[in-house]
């Protein structure tokens, strides 16, 4: 079984998507395995690697495409962290590169999937609407619809990284 | 603003290498339908430069979509929600049905496809178990308003007020409904159910009427005062 998450975000910085699978026995938790997406400064995305499994984010910072600045100043990268966001689907946490000012990579530091548990219910043929009290802690679901859950996460997440790089 | 897309495959057998087409179509639909981005497709159409004809296929098949849209739903769907062209509303719903054929292009008889909080769901989520999907409350944080249970085709769809900040707005008024907290439509395909539901937020107090004459699909209204009226497929 595999549970792939990825994001589409379209920004002023182009689009970024960042994807990653764990499965049932090896969940994603370790940083060294998350993957992260190139971004270039004419907002063109490059370099989307789909395997998770081989590729370590510095591998990804260094294959980044070279900012075409007309500055001759050679700029330093710095990283920073969002703050660890818990969503109803799972942990969230991304870390921003930024160089000359420019974000050059976003990759996740911490995501981990929250696994639907086992039930056992008799399948039907109409889809029930079942009124339940529920939790996030208690609710044995597969998945959540609602508006925008966990993209709340990332953007949450990914706004204070910015917001700890200065960089709007 | 972006959608972050969980992809759930309960089936075995299925290449991860799958991954690679679900991926390259995203960026694909991104370039042809951001309005992010000034050199997309449709928003070089939109801006007069260039014809319908000289887009790429699917900006044909999406618009012609939208326009069926906007007839069911009397005009509350509309590929110009602010006045300009922007099919958002329709894309994601279409681009999650699309990813889900994929899927079962690869092989997948039983898979979730969740974008941002739409979901189409196939097959089962183990054998002999139907899908869980929960609605969540739209103005009680990390609860639910309850459980969609059912095997696949099965699609679930949830519009808010809170989305984006009261993005939805009623075209024939021009504005905002404050009626409804979220609209979820349940049906059997994403693509429907997701326009149904911004559709029917943007109903305001006539969502639930207009939700209960559509054939094969059911729903939960949630109001503003976190009331709930769930309407039943009949």
């Amino acid at each position: 079984m595999k549970r792939i998450l990825f994001t589409l975000v379209s920004t002023v910085a182009g689009l970024v998507a960042l994807l990653s699978f764990k499965t049932e026995s090896h969940p994603l938790s370790s940083p060294g395995a998350l993957p992260s997406a190139g971004l270039s400064e004419t907002g063109a995305t490059t370099g989307t690697t789909p395997s998770a499994k081989t590729t370590s984010p510095a591998a990804r910072s260094s294959s980044a495409p070279k900012a075409k600045s007309s500055s001759t100043a050679p700029a330093t990268s710095k990283t920073y962290l969002g703050a660890s966001v818990t969503t109803r689907y799972g942990i969230v946490q991304v870390k921003v590169t930024v160089r000359g000012g420019k974000i050059v990579n976003v990759s996740f530091a911490q995501l981990t999937a929250f696994d639907g548990r086992s039930q056992q219910i008799n399948a039907s043929a109409a889809p029930q609407l079942l009124q339940e009290t529920l939790t996030a802690q208690s609710a044995h679901i597969d998945t959540v619809s609602g508006a925008t859950y966990t993209s709340d996460g990332y953007l949450q997440s990914l706004q204070s990284a910015l917001d700890a790089a200065g960089v709007k | 603003m972006g959608t972050v897309f969980s992809i759930d495959v309960r089936s075995s057998g299925v290449e991860s290498a799958v991954m690679d087409d679900v991926v390259a179509y995203s960026h694909r639909i991104d370039a042809i339908f951001s309005t992010y981005r000034p050199g997309s497709d449709i928003s070089r159409l939109g801006r007069g430069e260039i014809r319908l004809a000289a887009c790429a296929p699917e900006v044909r098949e999406v618009l012609r979509r939208c326009a069926e849209l906007r007839v069911e739903t009397g005009g509350y769907f509309t590929a110009h929600p602010s006045g300009r062209l922007d099919p958002s509303g329709y894309v994601k719903g279409w681009a999650i049905e699309t990813i889900s054929d994929l899927l079962v292009s690869a092989g997948s008889t039983s898979h979730c496809v969740n974008g941002g909080g739409d979901v189409q769901c196939i097959g089962e989520a183990a054998p002999g178990r139907p899908w869980r999907v929960g609605v969540s409350h739209p103005l009680q944080p990390l609860s639910y308003v309850g459980v969609v249970e059912s095997a696949g085709p099965l699609a679930v769809a949830t519009s808010g007020t809170a989305e984006r900040g009261a993005h939805i707005v009623d075209p024939h008024s021009g504005r905002c409904p404050t009626e409804t907290a979220s609209v979820t439509v349940v049906g059997s395909s994403i693509g429907l159910v997701d326009a149904y539901a911004t559709a029917a937020l943007a109903m305001g107090r006539d969502a639930e009427g207009w939700l209960d004459r559509q054939p094969g699909v059911s729903g939960i209204v949630v109001g503003a005062d976190g009331s709930s009226t769930w309407l039943r497929a009949g």
